[in-house]
């Protein structure tokens, strides 16, 4: 317990950080160069980074160590109700808040070059601070309150920094867009946890006093929880039907879609789900529903993702389609190989946005692949760890991504739910296909280029990410391979157990890998030497580069008929009903104004008259009454 | 025979004489008498008490009345006269400076 106090300075610092840069960027904003900006920006966040290795250091070296506590202060205290500001650690947040910060450090670092000459230099900072500390606070909260602060905080920083660029309304209306899809889910969010309280929050509302009396909740009563609380994790993760908002998120600053895909933000759901284990494991039917929801999320994403030409949109759907793997294994129980592949996730998707960031930035901000189409060696580094990652995403091994995907998918065939095994099998083939379509379309192209100056604080994180998308994947070598699953049994989460074979495993896996190749072949085919973006002839190649048209579905059902009853309201309600109420019932007071002003006319005749009738009333008072 | 009534029937006509000139007529000239024809008829009212009774305490109170009367009429016809000069009219009705201007519209 010696170490405790560093959890809560893990979120303070980036707050901090977050507050002095917004504050010299409000008063001084012209004075201070980007060097101090930065300089406060990156420094916070690489604090925090040591110190969450610090504290995951004590784990490491402790066995018998599981969960340490820091209760700063209490924060309500109503009769026996009692909600502190404490925070928590575990094994799970113990390595969410390490490749947290970790890789927030990078893509600060990323960020430091990628914004440079930007005239919101130091409000960029700002943002992106309170970014990682909200986060944190996400993960490190010692109770579903604390929880929802960060949970909220996430999506007000990803509402700032998505509509960042903020003179072009289409960027603004993106950042609402993200903002208001997050609303719908954190009030599914809100209820189930409200419930939960109700129910289950009479010993104590922390994590570890729900997880000890959650058997005290009726089960009907279980599933609506797990289900509300599933809905804000669709919200803030991207899965169908709440999706919408990432591709659009795409309107931010790359270092900003980095920061969101990899390392926060749409991994919170991941996290919550797997934190509100014990509420899953109870409600197996919720888990079913979830795991189905994510296979579906991920086939659909890997779909429309093989049409995009745009290279930050092709990324944003294959990070939905990787969210809806970790779904799928947390909704079968899975939850160490969620986090696991949120983990691997977390290193390649990072890697994969800030190579496209150095794309776009060396090709003078284009975007369509099509357009950046230039050859290799122009950017071996980029090429290089571009590469990398692509085959970690698409589950080639010995990549990160290889072994966290492939554990996912031996478990849905082993718990027997094979139509989530084949439709998370032809995904990972569509995601071969799609990841190398776009990699072969950019980097095999013609050498003639003009490109533009990338900043060197650019390069550097790439090559460590590209370290870590490669090696990450060793931590959770399975039995199979002769590993220990040192990851999943470290982490400590209650797993469900599912027994397999080693052969089937082992057919499972070179099932797995030809398919990938299968996908990489396709793409060589179509993309390798003369790469012809999708056309829209036939319907069923438009209804996939129209995104299935459903944000026009949306925009029909929901947004046009809110924005009807809204009308409704504003010019029928207000105006003819409301109004006219109060019209109506002040009209008497005014009339009799009306008449009573008409006695003050200023004429002294008059006055002279009112003089005598009251002299009049008071002597017929006085004679007739006294 | 004349009684006291006689001169309180007197009194009260003169005093309702001068307020229905104060209420009807618009010439401020015309107002100015009315009521110092109202003041009168009081002062009537108090001589024939002081008669009627021999008293005189009554008969000093209609002599200040009559002094505070003059003083009133000089501050008076000073009024009228500036009022002249200022609208080059002496019609009651011209002089509404405190009254309210128009009608206010019902319009939340």
């Amino acid at each position: 317990m010696t170490n405790s106090i560093l959890l809560p300075l893990i979120v303070l610092i980036p707050f901090s950080g977050s507050l002095i840069i917004g504050f010299f960027y409000a008063f001084y904003q012209n004075k201070i160069k980007e060097g101090a900006y930065s300089l406060v920006g990156i420094g916070s966040v690489l604090i925090s980074a040591v110190l969450s290795i610090t504290v995951a250091l004590d784990f490491f070296k402790n066995e018998s160590l599981t969960s340490i506590n820091y209760v700063a202060f209490e924060w309500l205290h109503i009769s026996n109700f009692k909600i502190n500001v404490g925070f928590f650690a575990d094994h799970l947040s113990i390595i969410m808040i390490s490749f947290v910060t970790i890789i927030g450090t990078l893509i600060h670092i990323y960020a430091a070059g990628y914004m440079s000459k930007d005239e919101g230099y130091g409000k960029f900072f700002a943002y992106f601070n309170l970014f990682m500390g909200s986060m944190l606070l996400l993960v490190l909260g010692d109770n579903p309150i604390m929880l929802f602060i960060g949970w909220e905080g996430v999506g007000l920083c990803s509402y700032l920094l998505i509509s960042y660029y903020h003179k072009d309304t289409k960027n603004v209306k993106a950042g609402n867009k993200a903002f208001i899809l997050n609303r719908i889910g954190d009030f599914g969010f809100l209820i189930g946890m409200l419930l939960l309280f109700i129910y289950g929050g009479a010993e104590g509302f922390t994590f570890e006093a729900l997880k000890a009396n959650i058997s005290t909740v009726p089960h009907a009563m279980l599933t609506a929880i797990a289900l509300l609380l599933f809905v804000g994790a669709m919200g803030k993760s991207a899965q169908i039907p709440l999706y919408v908002w990432l591709p659009d998120a795409m309107a931010g600053p790359t270092p900003v879609s980095a920061l969101i895909h990899a390392a926060t933000m749409v991994t919170a759901g991941v996290y919550m789900i797997v934190r509100f284990a014990f509420v899953y494991n109870l409600t197996p039917d919720v888990g079913l529903f979830i795991a189905y929801i994510g296979t579906f999320s991920a086939f659909f994403a890997a779909l429309i993702a093989s049409h995009q030409s745009d290279i930050k949109k092709i990324l944003a759907y294959s990070t939905m389609s990787q969210l809806g793997y970790m779904f799928v294994a947390a909704g079968l129980g899975l939850y160490s190989g969620a986090i696991f592949h949120v983990f691997t996730h977390a290193f390649f998707k990072a890697l994969l946005f800030m190579g496209a960031g150095v794309l776009i930035v060396s090709m003078h901000h284009k975007q369509n692949i099509f357009d950046i189409r230039m050859h290799r060696t122009l950017l071996p580094i980029t090429f290089i760890t571009m590469l990398i990652a692509t085959l970690a995403i698409s589950g080639i091994p010995p990549f990160a991504g290889f072994f966290s995907k492939d554990a996912i998918m031996a478990h849905a065939f082993a718990s027997g739910h094979y139509g989530i095994w084949i439709i998370s099998t032809i995904t990972a083939l569509l995601t071969a296909y799609y990841m190398f379509r776009l990699f072969f379309t950019v980097f095999f192209g013609v050498i003639e280029k003009e490109l533009q100056k990338v900043n060197k604080s650019m390069q550097l994180p790439l090559i460590i990410l590209a370290i870590g998308a490669a090696l990450a994947g060793l931590l959770n070598l399975p039995h199979f391979l002769g590993g220990e699953n040192q990851f999943s049994t470290w982490i400590d989460t209650p797993d469900k157990a599912i027994h397999i074979s080693i052969g089937a495993e082992w057919i499972l896996t070179v099932f797995n890998i030809i398919l990938s190749a299968i996908g990489i072949l396709f793409a060589w085919k179509h993309f390798g030497r003369n790469p012809q973006p999708s056309n829209a002839q036939s319907s069923i190649n438009n209804l996939l580069l129209n995104k299935f048209y459903v944000d026009e579905v949306y925009d029909a059902v929901f947004v046009k008929n809110i924005r009807r009853l809204s009308y409704f309201f504003s010019t029928i309600i207000d105006v003819r009903v409301i109004s006219e109420i109060i019209k109506q019932s002040s009209s008497g007071y005014f009339r009799l104004g009306v008449i009573t002003g008409r006695m003050q006319n200023g004429n002294v005749r008059f006055y002279a008259l009112y003089m005598v009738a009251g002299i009049i009333g008071m002597s017929i008072y006085l004679l007739e009454f006294l | 025979m004349i009684f006291v009534t006689d001169y309180m029937i007197l009194a009260v006509l003169l005093f309702s004489i001068g307020i229905v000139g104060v209420v009807s007529r618009r010439n401020i000239i015309v107002l100015y008498m009315s009521i110092e024809l109202m003041l009168n008829a009081i002062n009537l009212i108090f001589v024939a008490l002081s008669r009627q009774f021999e008293q005189l305490d009554t008969q000093i109170a209609a002599l200040m009345i009559i002094a505070i009367a003059a003083a009133e009429a000089a501050l008076f016809l000073a009024v009228i006269v500036l009022l002249f000069r200022n609208r080059r009219s002496l019609d009651a009705n011209v002089f509404t400076l405190l009254g309210q201007r128009e009608q206010p519209k019902n319009d939340e």
